[in-house]
């Protein structure tokens, strides 16, 4: 592990937040940092390459390459700095790997601080991938902190990729904008966590494509929406061919929160199998009161059915 | 030891005609409950739930004050009372997303808990543990499950006055034997107060003492061989009529 020695304390508070590091690894990674690439490391199978048309970097991971993970987190700390950065993830074959993305933005000032990130996966036949995202904020400046992922996902027959996106503090503003296209057997499934408090926003739209045969997708969120937070959730699974698709939406509601779910399915092909699910409501009385008995105070408690419910 | 003292409980509901009407639920109870085993039973209705939940702080009595070895905790919230020491089994047990068998276990315990010692928690009911700790507390728990994890909390949190809502209701027969085992352990080992509200005969069998409820007061307090005979003769049609004697 090579320790970075140029990160101020909030920038690691940040980088430990989004992609649990408090050290760079020795493996593969890019780390960018108020707009500029701060430093990269490729590795033997895995190569980052900077672009030159435009903010951001290529990742050509070879085909075969197993048990091996990235980092690719981006840190902001700089008020007022706004950016648009392209990243395009290259996955061979038969690869088996890990990617952590993140980003953490501190705004003690006034301005708006805002990443907009633009993810493009093109996952090769059989490759299988994990992906885990965590946006956090912090900072307390009158700058809101904005964050707006676009993720493109092309998945080559037999492939799979688990996303795991999670956005539990701090972001005052997002729109998400999630769309993958599987072909033949290739599964997608994709969890996303999402607290929002305050004045905050966010909204996530999912988009897939089941053009292949028996492909398949799971699009799950979990999502709290405290105090005067407003949250929108749209997701739609076509099904263009004999596949299976499902998606979900589960939201717990507090004070004066609102939360809008649309979840929809469209069936162009008679084999597809399509179901979708949403659910919006207040903790349970019982459940509150279930762990009162325990010992909770109701504070406690609210926290223990929020923090398992996100987990 | 618990006392309750001239407790009553009542509740209104607006008629169609706009009128309130009161409705007693519980009729100045007063009962002392320092055995080691003590079941309530009655017809549906009686009161027995309502009663067990007034003890745990769920339900404020409309009048009447509760004592727990002597310090008055009428006022005290349900926290309070689950830290003086009071467990409460529901009769429907909650579930949790996302929330593990393990991790209710621990909160119960009141400390994080080794894979191994919630298993030994769950085993203790009857439960295959392994296959358990890890599963989330929701709908893909059939109601029996969900009882005897209930217990294990129970267990778990090893408090002096352990409180059981009808532990018997929603498991089957196979379990309901297993289910006794289970409370005649606890019989043996415990060193504060296990109460029962229970329909079993099998369970009533096992207490030191037995508490009828019947129309919101209490109608019979004993032993088992004082009571359950007048039970079984007024189950068989005849009107129960033994006089309380706490």
């Amino acid at each position: 592990m090579a320790e970075r020695k140029g990160l101020d304390p909030i920038q690691k508070e940040l980088l430990a937040q989004v992609a649990d590091l408090h050290k760079m690894p020795e493996g593969a990674y890019s780390l960018r940092i108020n707009g500029q690439l701060e430093g990269k490391n490729s590795s033997e199978h895995i190569q980052i390459v900077k672009k030159t048309d435009a903010p951001g970097i290529d990742i050509y991971i070879q085909p075969g390459t197993k048990n091996e993970s990235m980092h690719i987190p981006v840190l902001l700390s700089q008020t007022g700095l706004k950016e648009l950065v392209y990243n395009d993830f290259h996955i061979g074959a038969d690869c088996d790997v890990t990617i952590v993305a993140g980003c953490g933005i501190h705004n003690a000032g006034d301005s708006d601080s805002e990443h907009s990130g633009i993810h493009r996966f093109f996952v090769g036949k059989n490759a299988k991938i994990k992906y885990v995202e965590k946006h956090y904020g912090s900072g307390d400046g009158k700058g809101g902190r904005i964050m707006n992922p676009t993720t493109e996902v092309e998945m080559a027959e037999g492939s799979y990729m688990e996303m795991e996106t999670a956005q539990i503090k701090g972001v005052d503003s997002t729109n998400r904008m999630t769309k993958a296209k599987l072909a033949d057997r290739a599964t997608l499934v994709i969890h996303e966590k999402i607290m929002t408090h305050g004045t905050q926003f966010a909204e996530t739209h999912f988009e897939v494509d089941l053009d292949g045969e028996d492909c398949g997708c799971h699009v799950v969120s979990r999502s709290v929406a405290k105090e005067d937070s407003r949250q929108y959730f749209y997701s739609k699974v076509n099904g263009n061919n004999r596949s299976s698709g499902h998606t979900e939406c589960d939201a717990i509601i507090m004070d004066s929160a609102k939360v809008v779910a649309v979840p929809q399915i469209e069936a162009n092909h008679t084999e597809a199998s399509l179901i979708h699910e949403a659910a919006i409501g207040k903790i349970a009385g019982e459940q509150l009161i279930k762990l009162m008995t325990l010992g909770l105070t109701e504070k406690e408690a609210e926290e223990q059915i929020i923090n398992g419910f996100l987990k | 030891m618990l006392e309750l003292k001239n407790i009553s409980y009542s509740v209104s509901e607006t008629l169609p005609s706009g009128k309130t009407r009161e409705t007693d639920i519980l009729k100045d109870v007063n009962l002392i409950i320092d055995d080691r085993f003590v079941a309530i039973t009655g017809p549906n209705g009686s009161g027995k739930s309502t009663l067990a939940k007034i003890i745990a702080g769920i339900i404020t009595p409309t009048e009447g004050r509760i004592y727990l070895d002597g310090e008055d905790i009428t006022e005290l919230s349900i926290t309070e009372r689950a830290r003086k020491g009071i467990s409460f089994a529901f009769q429907q047990p909650v579930r949790f997303k996302g929330i593990t068998v393990k991790d209710l276990i621990s909160l119960a315990a009141g400390k994080k808990l080794s894979t191994g010692e919630a298993c030994e928690y769950l085993a203790e009911v009857g439960l295959c543990a392994k296959e358990y700790v890890g599963r989330e507390v929701n709908a893909s728990l059939s109601g029996g499950e969900l009882k005897r994890i209930e217990i294990a909390m129970i267990n778990a949190r090893g408090t002096k006055f352990s409180v059981f809502d009808e532990p018997e209701a929603g498991i089957d027969l196979w379990s309901f034997q297993n289910l006794i085992e289970v409370f005649k352990k606890m019989h043996e080992r415990t060193s504060g107060t296990i109460l029962i509200i229970s329909h079993q005969e099998r369970i009533l069998d096992i207490a030191d003492k037995v508490v009828v409820i019947a129309d919101g007061h209490v109608s019979a307090v004993g032993t088992k061989e004082e009571i359950l005979p007048e039970l079984l003769h007024a189950s068989a049609g005849c009107r129960y009529t033994a006089t309380p004697k706490n």
